[in-house]
């Protein structure tokens, strides 16, 4: 048995108050903010391309929600586990594991992927969009907004995943019919039955995505 | 007779209560900002996995964790079950790792060497004459004279074996949480439960620390139904991992772990007899049931379930099988129950050619003082399913392999509210807290409680903050047994009304008038006789000065604002591919009873909720167990189904409200709509197919089997 102590001490209020800042200064994390769209994105993938990495921490970039951040992480490490673990963007959350449930939903560059089949270096070089790249403040996208509204989800643990298979849904399907709502998003899963209220979220949130408003 | 004081208001002063809220976290969590306990991240944090017994029944002969404590980033190795240990289930925790990362931590683990004994082991108890000693009689009971009811000339028997095997609760957050120790005698978890205010006490006793010095915080957590209640081994090893290690430690369950050791559904399986008088009265009942939870056998499910036939004859016996540990799953013993009861009627009904509806409606009497409710029930019910064109005698016979059928349940369950003390705080600045240990399973625990404190003050529920997920509140109950909402609700308006009064007793000489003149309604305080004689709440607030008005709710207590059993009627309306065997839902139809309806939104969403579990665990949910090795074959979500939005068809939830049913007060909702659904796909999969697929969840191959069996008879 090991014992190895190295921790600073905080009390219990500390540790209950920590913040995202505090946690990412811990984990040696570098974050530039405001990256343009497609600004600085593909540079990370070529300067790897053809050398063989691994297996311990290799330097790369990744582009998140509009900002780039410097990681060291093992290539074996998936972009969920990037995500949660080492930028703590925990909205995507960790369910399954094998690309099953889609609670771990991101957009890589734009289209709907499971971050726990992706690895993160093989997101370097491609634009990431996460659930928390999708409100700002109190404004909610259309979808979080017609989720609220229709009680389309419960104890919530999906419902990110959801909610950005859903906008990734309707921005190719503007005008979908049932049918093409249960095939589009059959690749989501929730244990607590929110699936009524899903169908209607996404009807509801077509039109309001129609109504004009630009959303990320 | 005066109104006892903290009683609901009438219908016609409800303002919130029975309306459509929104739930107050819904936006939280649509945004994913809800953080969640896997979500806690603290600096220095270590990651711990654990190893697991490869076999279903073994003994540990030794353990060598050299190689995993030599590797860099490892922190704290720790044997959990030492050598002699004899393990019942596959995947049973022997050994804990922490370390600097996820990977390392599973690096650790793969190079730690256990050596086991393997043991016979048992994991398929479907068939009873195949489980040998492990088989225990257990129960025998008797009333009326069942022997005579099944010896009467005019009356018909009909017989069948009918089962439900053991699911997993396959929550989506795993279990598990976040384990640090600011010092030496202080341990703060962040734990996935169901249990906030009961965590501690369990978790101190067990290392041996003041309760008062454990603190539990869960402010969201993903999905428990039954199977998060207590600390748990992995929150023991999380907190001595911490310990040790005096650094945060961060242990959850990964998905195969979820579904092998974190809950599970004891099976029941019934061989019964029914028999009935030709006009559908049903009179006897005779039944051998089994099932298992595990290595401890499995109890006697509650049978005949909600119909209590006059004579009867029960036998159980417990199987002790190496499947996994047991839980309690969301609404505990009654699917199976239904399932075996309502089935095993279901086939009386067709053996009588009598229309299950007519034969359930007459027999509904059988349920005591509910029989005029489950009558109410069938009757909408029957009309929202469209039973008079859709249902027919057994068998569909329109040509085509697609058949269609319809079926129906009845359930009950009890509910009441547990113990839950609040406090409730009006701030000279015109907010309101209400705080409690409590916790909101996605249930919208935390919007009801909003809902009866905005309704008691007369403001919009968005006035209202709702502090729970923390055991520094005063303690609340566990939620389980449909006892939340009765237990939150009610403490709450307690506090309320007590809060209120002391707030109106303070404010009344600036109005110069008595206490009791005063009222909060509408967002103001105002003279009930003169309502232009007004402050607003935030105006009325500042004359407070700097002392806030504080009072503590409680449940138990005066007035009576809650109460107990409910009905329901369910039916099922699916097609079935004779080809493939494949069973689609077309359309299920809920009808609920539950008492004073605080929020209709949520309470539908629970009917929904629970009618899609039901639908998941009628096809698709099983532990599939293999009997060479005893170990899951499907500890994975690809293989243990969920079902998806494509596989639930059309769902119509109707709530019984207004006269006869809010008087009653609240009633808690989790369990009771997730009781019916085996059996009323059971039954509509019959109708369809003129044969009974005897157990559930009803798969392709076993309803190609059932039609092939039937085809012969």
């Amino acid at each position: 048995m090991s014992r190895k102590k190295d921790k600073p001490r905080k009390t219990a209020e500390e540790i209950a108050a920590l913040s995202r800042r505090d946690f990412l200064k811990g984990a040696g994390v570098a974050v530039s903010g405001g990256l343009l769209a497609g600004d600085a994105v593909g540079v990370a993938a070529p300067e790897m391309a053809g050398q063989v990495l691994g297996p311990g921490p290799v330097p790369f970039k990744l582009h998140i929600n509009g900002k780039a951040y410097k990681v060291n992480l093992e290539p074996r490490v998936t972009l969920l586990d990037a995500l949660r673990n080492h930028l703590d963007l925990t909205g995507a959350k960790k369910v399954c594991d094998r690309g099953t449930c889609g609670s771990c939903t991101v957009l890589l560059d734009d289209k709907p992927v499971y971050a726990c089949g992706v690895l993160a270096i093989e997101a370097a070089g491609h634009r990431i969009t996460t659930i928390e790249g999708l409100s700002h403040g109190d404004h909610l996208h259309p979808v979080m907004e017609a989720f609220v509204e229709h009680d389309a989800q419960q104890c919530g643990f999906c419902t990110p995943g959801f909610v950005m298979s859903c906008k990734a849904f309707l921005d190719r399907h503007p005008n979908p019919t049932p049918e093409e709502i249960e095939k589009g998003l059959g690749g989501n899963l929730c244990r607590c039955g929110t699936y009524v209220g899903v169908r209607q979220a996404v009807m509801d949130a077509a039109k309001a995505m129609k109504g004009g408003r630009s959303h990320a | 007779m005066p109104k006892c004081k903290y009683d609901w208001p009438e219908a016609g002063e409800r303002r919130l209560i029975g309306k459509r809220i929104s739930r107050i976290d819904g936006p939280v969590k649509s945004s994913g900002r809800a953080k969640y306990s896997y979500d806690v991240n603290l600096p220095g944090m270590l990651c711990a996995k654990m190893l697991g017994c490869p076999y279903a029944h073994a003994k540990i002969v030794s353990i060598d964790t050299s190689e995993a404590e030599k590797l860099p980033g490892v922190k704290v190795v720790r044997v959990i079950q030492g050598p002699g240990t004899e393990i019942q289930w596959e995947g049973d925790e022997v050994v804990a790792v922490a370390a600097v990362t996820e990977e390392i931590a599973e690096d650790a683990l793969s190079k730690i060497k256990v050596e086991y004994e393997q043991l016979p082991h048992l994991v398929h108890e479907e068939v009873l004459t195949e489980v040998g000693d492990r088989g225990k009689p257990a129960a025998e009971i008797k009333s009326g004279d069942p022997d005579a009811a099944f010896k009467d000339k005019n009356s018909v028997i009909s017989e069948g074996t009918y089962g439900a095997s053991v699911i997993a609760h396959c929550c989506l957050e795993a279990h598990g949480g976040v384990y640090d120790w600011p010092d030496e005698n202080t341990l703060v978890t962040w734990h996935s439960t169901q249990n906030v205010s009961g965590v501690p006490g369990q978790l101190a006793e067990a290392l041996g620390i003041p309760a008062g010095n454990v603190r539990t915080i869960c402010n969201y957590m993903g999905g428990g139904f039954g199977s998060k209640f207590g600390p748990d081994r992995w929150g023991m090893v999380g907190a001595q991992l911490a310990k040790e290690a005096g650094r945060p430690v961060k242990l959850m369950l990964p998905r195969d772990a979820e579904l092998k050791l974190a809950g599970g559904r004891p099976s029941h399986f019934a061989k019964i007899r029914v028999v009935a008088k030709r006009d559908g009265t049903v009179t006897g009942w005779e039944s051998d049931s089994w099932s298992t939870g595990g290595p401890g056998g499995g109890g006697m499910p509650p049978i005949p379930y909600v119909l209590e036939v006059p004579n009867r004859v029960m036998r159980h016996t417990s199987v002790a099988t190496n499947i996994g540990p047991t839980r309690a799953w969301r609404a505990p013993n009654h699917p199976q129950a239904c399932l075996l009861t309502m089935a095993a009627l279901d086939d009386s009904a067709a053996k009588l050619n009598m229309d299950a509806l007519e034969f359930f409606y007459k027999n509904a009497g059988l349920a005591g003082e509910r029989g005029e409710i489950y009558r109410q029930e069938l009757r909408i019910a029957a009309d929202l399913a469209g039973w008079k064109n859709f249902w027919h005698p057994r068998g569909d016979k329109t040509p085509g392999p697609i058949k269609r059928g319809l079926g129906m349940s009845m359930h009950t369950w009890g509910g009441r509210g547990h113990n839950s003390n609040c406090t409730v705080t009006i701030q000279p600045d015109g907010s309101v807290e209400v705080a409690l240990g409590s916790q909101d399973l996605g249930t919208g625990t935390r919007t009801v409680i909003a809902l009866s404190a905005a309704e008691t003050f007369g403001l919009p529920i968005e006035a209202i903050t709702v502090r729970i997920g923390d055991s520094k509140d005063p303690a609340s109950g566990a939620s389980g047994g449909s006892t939340t909402v009765g237990g939150v609700s009610s403490s709450t308006r307690r506090g309320s009304v007590d809060a209120l009064e002391a707030f109106l007793a303070k404010l009344a000489p600036s109005f110069g008038v008595e206490a009791s003149a005063l009222e909060a309604a509408n967002g103001y305080v105002r003279v009930k006789a003169d309502p232009s004689q007004r402050l607003t709440w935030k105006q009325a607030c500042a004359k407070l000065g700097v002392t806030p008005i504080q009072a503590s709710g409680k449940n138990p207590g005066p007035c009576n604002l809650i109460s107990s059993g409910v009905g329901g009627v369910q039916i099922a309306d699916v097609s079935v591919d004779t080809e493939t065997g494949l069973v689609k839902i077309n359309k299920f139809v809920a009808v609920q009873d539950c008492g004073l309806i605080l929020d209709m939104k949520t309470a539908e969403s629970q009917c929904y909720g629970a009618i899609i579990m039901g639908i998941t665990y009628s096809l698709f949910e099983e532990k599939i167990m293999d009997r060479v090795t005893g170990r899951m074959l499907n500890p994975n979500m690809e293989f243990y189904k969920l079902a998806g939005i494509g596989d639930i068809g059309e769902i119509i939830v109707h709530m019984m409200t207004g006269p006869g049913y809010d008087e009653r007060g609240v009633i808690g909702l989790g369990e009771p709509p997730v009781i019916s659904p085996g059996a009323a796909i059971s039954n509509a999969v019959a109708n369809a197919i003129g044969v009974r697929v005897p157990t559930i969840p009803i798969t392709p191959q076993k309803v190609l089997a059932a039609l092939q069996k039937g085809g012969k008879a």
